[in-house]
């Protein structure tokens, strides 16, 4: 894949946005690897791929892979052309056939030493609210024991662009890198100790106290 | 740049060298928590300096979009820091939209438009949008909260922009940024040397008399003595601008204090090391901008 448009992508359009304008608070950045890893992610907006891809150090960059719903990545062949090599996006089906090889691109980027973001919580939803992880996650960490699985918490790009709102609003979003997680041999136990690792990442961040009545709002 | 203004940078500059210089030389232990955050605070200080004093001597432009842009980061901090419904979004686009019309005004020197733009005509848009989101769970608020963060964080900080619109305003800028974060470092050495009795033990815990005294007597002397060479204020007025200054950053600061405690958070935010977010270093500013240009508006012009 060709390195250059992307990374002149996220340099110069992406980082000033999500940096700049709208302003990250970075926790524990210095756990960040580097070799390959498997970033999961809780998902509020479509800021979220972008606010991980600003954590991660410049020369890593081109190494970023997002993998994201192919029917929304691929509507067509202009939304998949720029998917793929602006945001390096791997596309996964979200309803896959039977004895189709699912993850077959997201394990041959494992194995080149990729960097990938997933989100098991399989869709955005309700911003700021997180629904429970899918089982998928662990069937692909089964087919790459070996890779690491850094969860990562992000508060706040919900607020910034929910789903279905065209109108970005700058919020502070927050970001808390957390302990690598390695795969303890049960794909199904998986996506229970990535929720346990998400649940111990928030309780690390302040919460305004007082005015919870009108969360619901 | 007048003379009087390059004696003063040249002082601030002085001061910066002298504290970098004591913290590595004073006795220490490197690990310690405490050194390495005073480390950080006096590096966002040389930072601060070197953004504040460059915009000031490159382009008074240039200092106008440095303050407009010191708005923007405090009121993101602010909105980030308070719960917001998702139907405030729009009205929140809108009072972001507010900070660059704002240093317009202060920018042209358009004094008319400067003083009413936001006591008036954003405080009767922002609830007309609210309105129009047609959520009433809230609604007061949402309009309060909306409305007092762009009082804090856009109207008066934009006074000290407006100062660069006045004869000789860079000099009464650098004399009020100068007095205010000086007041906040007389205040707190005070404190810290014969502080007691505390004032408002519930609002923060760290503000007593002697801190308090201490940083009206010392920065008012600072102002007498910094008035002739940055400001057209005679002897008595620098002084009551001092003692202005020194009230005025002290209730700033508490005022912001009282904010974080309600919605207990400890820092705004975490943009500048040291110092905790942009919110929480101007603080005092929020309440001397206005009140010290007021002053001299009045006086002078």
């Amino acid at each position: 894949m060709k390195r250059w448009p992307k990374i002149l992508f996220y340099v110069i359009i992406v980082r000033p946005i999500v940096l700049v304008i709208m302003g990250l608070n970075v926790r524990h950045r210095e756990r960040l690897l580097k070799g390959a890893a498997i970033l999961v992610v809780n998902h509020n907006s479509p800021l979220d791929t972008l606010a991980v891809a600003s954590i991660v150090p410049m020369a890593d960059l081109h190494r970023l892979r997002p993998v994201g719903a192919r029917d929304y990545f691929c509507r067509n062949a202009f939304c998949e052309m720029l998917s793929r090599n602006l945001l390096g996006v791997i596309p996964l089906e979200r309803r896959p056939k039977r004895g189709e090889d699912l993850f077959g691109e997201c394990v041959e980027a494992l194995n080149n030493g990729d960097l990938l973001i997933i989100f098991p919580e399989g869709t955005r939803g309700e911003p700021e609210e997180r629904v429970p992880f899918k089982a998928g996650v662990g069937r692909l960490v089964e087919k790459c024991p070996a890779v690491p699985m850094i969860p990562i918490f992000l508060r706040g790009c919900g607020k910034s662009l929910p789903r279905g709102e065209s109108l970005f609003v700058p919020f502070v979003c927050d970001v808390v890198v957390g302990e690598p997680l390695s795969f303890a041999g049960d794909r199904r136990a998986v996506a229970d100790q990535l929720e346990a690792a998400m649940d111990s990442l928030e309780e690390t961040l302040p919460v305004p106290t007082g005015w919870d009545e009108l969360d619901s709002v | 740049m007048t003379d009087g203004e390059k004696w003063v940078v040249g002082g601030i500059l002085a001061i910066l060298v002298t504290a970098s210089i004591v913290i590595r030389v004073l006795p220490h232990q490197a690990e310690s928590e405490s050194y390495i955050e005073l480390k950080r605070r006096v590096r966002s200080w040389w930072i601060m300096v070197f953004i504040f004093v460059g915009a000031l001597v490159i382009d008074r432009r240039l200092s106008v979009i440095v303050f407009a842009f010191i708005s923007f980061l405090a009121l993101k901090e602010y909105v980030s820091a308070i719960p917001t419904r998702r139907v405030d979004r729009r009205a929140l686009f809108w009072a972001y939209l507010s900070i660059p019309v704002q240093y317009y005004w202060a920018g042209t020197g358009y004094y008319g438009m400067f003083i009413v733009f936001i006591p008036v005509y954003l405080f009767l848009l922002i609830p007309l949008r609210l309105v129009i989101a047609g959520e009433t769970k809230g609604f007061l608020r949402a309009a309060g909260t909306l409305h007092w963060g762009l009082m804090v964080t856009v109207f008066s900080l934009s006074h000290g922009a407006f100062l660069l619109s006045l004869e000789g305003g860079s000099g009464l800028l650098l004399y009020l940024v100068v007095l205010t974060q000086g007041n906040d470092v007389a205040q707190f050495i005070s404190g810290k040397s014969f502080g007691k009795r505390k004032i408002v033990p519930l609002v923060s815990p760290n503000k007593t008399w002697a801190g308090f005294i201490g940083g009206v007597i010392i920065t008012s002397g600072l102002a007498m003595a910094l008035a002739p060479l940055l400001t057209p204020l005679s002897a008595a007025e620098s002084a009551i601008a001092g003692v202005i200054i020194a009230v005025g950053g002290f209730f700033g600061d508490l005022t912001v204090s009282a904010v974080k405690r309600d919605l207990g958070i400890k820092d705004m935010g975490a943009t500048i090391p040291g110092h905790g977010g942009v919110m929480d270093r101007v603080d005092s500013l929020t309440y001397t901008a206005p009140l010290f240009f007021h002053l001299v508006y009045y006086l002078h012009f």
